[in-house]
């Protein structure tokens, strides 16, 4: 099919791009504001477009070990949910860091905690990059802006995901899931054969042919000292993915004294700040985040030789910020500015904070 | 005096049995006495015979089988505790040409996994679910189960199971045979001769099963746990048959789909 | 050129529909859009609006405190949205059911009776679409030919048998648009 220009709903962005991504799998179960995933998802009858696999289960729980079973066999897996449904799925995402499965978590971020509301928020942030669920890991962490964003980071999580064997996860919210914005399509991609997912994958569960050792998919190790070793092992994943994964968007930072530094939809409201900044005078520039692990620290080690100071803009009482302060190691002043429990700040608030918190502080 | 290694004793001339060619050499980590090893065995000799040792994955729990993957010459994959039959949903879902199933004791299975459990055998996954019963918890040190017995001591219920405390035991396979997705369902034991002909038979049939696709074959194991117990081994089987087996009847609940028990 | 409209009314009023048709319109002549509804509790029948932006440049936020236009459609609406019109921006409003009339003289503010005009059609369901009408009388930001295109990306296939009745209710708000 050609490329073709579409009005969607980022969560519908999501369904969409897995299909034609050639996914073989989705598992989940429904949550606002993310529920337009499952439902497009069905209402497409992947089934019948690439053979894709679909099933509601029956909890998220559930969900994030459907996609452990399936990543196990090579298959290329994805499962979305909201916060609540994220901290269900944990434990999973655990053994799916420690079995090293490849799959993509998409979780459309709410206020919490607990219940919290179904309105957008920023406030998983640490959930999603300082782990999650128990023992030493970590997701690589995408972070869209746009509804394109959500349609591209699909493809690019699952390359990502296999080309690592680390689970990746897309850490969206209620504004970037629930928004339509113009979407260029791309073509189907074929989903691999079963003789293409053997070569990629020589670990898949599979059924053992007499060529070979049997496979085994686990996280276990009862001998401290090669339990160590496979920590390691996993510190030194990191390392590179901290070397060549590193994704991020300047906006006029070239001439900026002040950097207002911010991811998702909360990137967008900064860049209206921005520009309300600018025509007073200000000279305001934005370090948008697109990777938030691994955290973009060499670039705002570079920005903080030049400018007078950074204002973490997000959707919690501060989780970013923790990481913006470590990479300026208190060189130039720092400070956070974030609305919560679902509250969507306005740029005119981001233009107050920056002017009092750092211009006049 | 010069050592007797285990070829002097076993000869070709003199092998009157052999393990399955889809165990490996690594010895079984069970005590002693235990059901695991007759079961492990079972399955491996149903997956030889039907020559499915390449087109078969299994999923091993949490709890004593947790290693089930050292034993069994076949690709495994280890799920989170009471999680397998989700896992083993998906891969049957995605490869539905393969032989695919579950190995889960009590706590995994009726307990921290019920949820996948039922909604596994509700869907109608074309899987079979080989569920291990001895009614405590083995690998943590003998424990309270979902399955102990009235009256049963283990650690956490060291004056027996008291049910208006501690509630009921729970007959998971009477209650998975009442839904429409399981095909067959049945209650064995590998305690005797006798009975590791009838489980071996059962587990046969439930793979053959899997062809028919028209859903899950579930096989309880009533076993023993005589260090979970703390009897010796001959005296663990006793208490069982005594115990176990009056509140956990052995028999075919469902079969071809239709309940035949009464 | 940006315009950022709010329309706001009551769920089952086409509020969100009438927003993605003009959004699919701007997509259809090439500009960058943007549709962002509230979602939440009051997606079960209270009140329902979204923030439609269509612009020829990077859209940067989709939610907004400020608007060139406001789209009002029932009173609640009008008890909150009327204050974030930008001065010299526009307010357009469907008078019935209203009870406090706009009191800005620093905008611009329109009338259509929609509900009685889609009344008389004979359809209560083309309302949204004698609204858009009366719209684009007031900003003719995207080209009849377009919006009939939206119109066809955005129902059902099924109810594309309803597409003339749906021009003509554009046509009747273009032609009832009344300034206040």
């Amino acid at each position: 099919m050609e490329k073709e220009l579409r009005l969607m709903k980022g969560n519908e962005a999501i369904a969409e791009a897995a299909i034609r991504s050639g996914a073989d799998a989705y598992f989940g179960y429904p949550i606002t504001p993310q529920s337009e995933v499952i439902e497009y998802l069905m209402a497409e009858k992947p089934h019948e477009r690439t053979g894709m696999v679909v099933l509601q289960a029956e909890s998220e729980v559930a969900a994030i070990n459907m996609v452990y079973g399936a990543a196990g066999c090579g298959r290329m897996a994805m499962t979305s949910s909201s916060s609540p449904g994220v901290s269900l799925k944990q434990e999973g995402i655990s053994y799916i860091a420690g079995a090293e499965l490849p799959c993509l978590i998409v979780n459309v971020v709410r206020a919490g905690p607990g219940l919290g509301t179904i309105q957008p928020a920023q406030s998983d942030y640490f959930q999603s990059t300082k782990g999650g669920g128990h023992g030493d890991y970590r997701l690589i962490v995408l972070a869209p802006a746009s509804v394109q964003e959500m349609y591209d980071f699909v493809e690019l999580g699952f390359e990502l995901a296999f080309k690592y064997r680390n689970p990746v996860m897309i850490q969206s919210d209620g504004i970037i899931g629930q928004m339509m914005e113009k979407v260029v399509i791309g073509p189907q991609k074929q989903r691999r054969t079963p003789e293409e997912i053997i070569k990629q994958c020589p670990w898949a569960t599979v059924g053992k042919p007499t060529t070979r050792e049997r496979n085994i998919i686990t996280s276990l190790d009862l001998v401290a000292a090669k339990q160590e070793e496979f920590n390691l092992k996993l510190i030194k994943k990191y390392k590179e993915v901290k070397e060549n994964e590193v994704r991020y968007e300047l906006i006029n930072t070239e001439d900026a004294d002040y950097i207002l530094v911010a991811y998702g939809s909360s990137a967008r409201l900064s860049m209206k700040a921005m520009d309300l900044l600018r025509a007073k005078g200000i000279k305001v520039g934005i370090l948008r985040l697109i990777t938030l692990y691994p955290y973009p620290t060499k670039i705002i080690g570079e920005l903080t030789k030049k400018v007078k100071g950074f204002l973490a803009v997000e959707m919690s009482a501060g989780q970013m910020v923790e990481d913006l302060q470590l990479a300026v190691q208190f060189k130039k002043p720092v400070a956070h500015f974030g609305r919560l429990g679902g509250v969507i700040p306005a740029p005119e608030e981001i233009v107050e904070a920056l002017e009092q918190k750092i211009i006049g502080g | 005096m010069a050592e007797i290694t285990i070829q002097d004793i076993i000869k070709k001339e003199n092998l009157v049995y052999t393990k399955s060619k889809v165990m490996t050499d690594a010895t079984l980590s069970y005590c002693p006495g235990c059901g695991h090893g007759t079961a492990h065995r079972l399955i491996a000799e149903v997956i030889e015979e039907m020559d499915i040792q390449s087109q078969t994955v299994g999923v091993c729990p949490v709890g004593c089988s947790v290693l089930m993957y050292n034993f069994l010459d076949l690709d495994m994959q280890q799920a989170a505790h009471g999680r397998a039959p989700a896992v083993a949903t998906a891969i049957k879902r995605l490869m539905p040409e393969k032989f695919v199933f579950t190995y889960q004791g009590d706590g995994d299975l009726a307990a921290i996994g019920t949820a996948e459990t039922i909604h596994a055998c509700n869907r109608g996954e074309n899987i079979v679910i080989i569920f291990v019963n001895n009614g405590i918890y083995g690998m943590t040190g003998g424990q309270m189960a979902p399955t102990t017995l009235k009256g049963m001591p283990s650690s956490t219920c060291p004056y027996g199971r008291d049910i208006e405390m501690m509630g009921n035991p729970l007959k998971m396979t009477e209650l998975v045979a009442q839904l429409a997705g399981t095909y067959y369902v049945t209650r064995q034991s590998v305690h005797s001769p006798r009975n590791v002909r009838r489980a071996k038979k059962a587990i046969r049939l439930a793979f053959e099963n899997q062809k028919l696709k028209r859903g899950v074959s579930f096989v309880e194991i009533v076993s023993n746990c005589n260090s979970g117990w703390k009897l010796p081994p001959v005296k663990a089987n006793e208490w069982m048959e005594e115990n176990m087996f009056p509140f956990y009847p052995l028999g075919d609940i469902k079969v071809d789909g239709e309940i035949v028990s009464k | 050129m940006t315009e950022e409209i709010i329309i706001a009314g009551f769920g089952g009023q086409g509020v969100l529909s009438m927003g993605k048709i003009l959004a699919y319109s701007g997509l259809m002549q090439g500009q960058e859009v943007s549709w962002m509804p509230s979602y939440g509790p009051e997606m079960r029948g209270g009140t329902s609006n979204v923030t439609t932006i269509i612009s020829d440049e990077r859209i940067s936020s989709p939610i907004l405190n400020k608007y060139d236009t406001a789209i009002i459609l029932n009173q609640q609406s009008m008890d909150k949205f009327e204050s974030m019109v930008k001065p010299g921006g526009n307010l357009l409003y469907d008078p019935n059911g209203i009870i406090r009339h706009p009191e800005r003289k620093d905008i611009n503010i329109y009338k259509v009776e929609a509900t009685h005009i889609a009344t008389e059609m004979g359809n209560v369901k083309v309302f949204n679409m004698v609204v858009l009408g009366a719209y684009l009388k007031i900003k003719p930001i995207v080209k009849m030919e377009n919006v009939m295109k939206g119109l066809k990306k955005s129902i059902p296939v099924r109810n594309h048998k309803l597409l003339p009745l749906n021009e003509e209710a554009i046509k009747n708000g273009m032609k009832s648009l009344v300034k206040a």
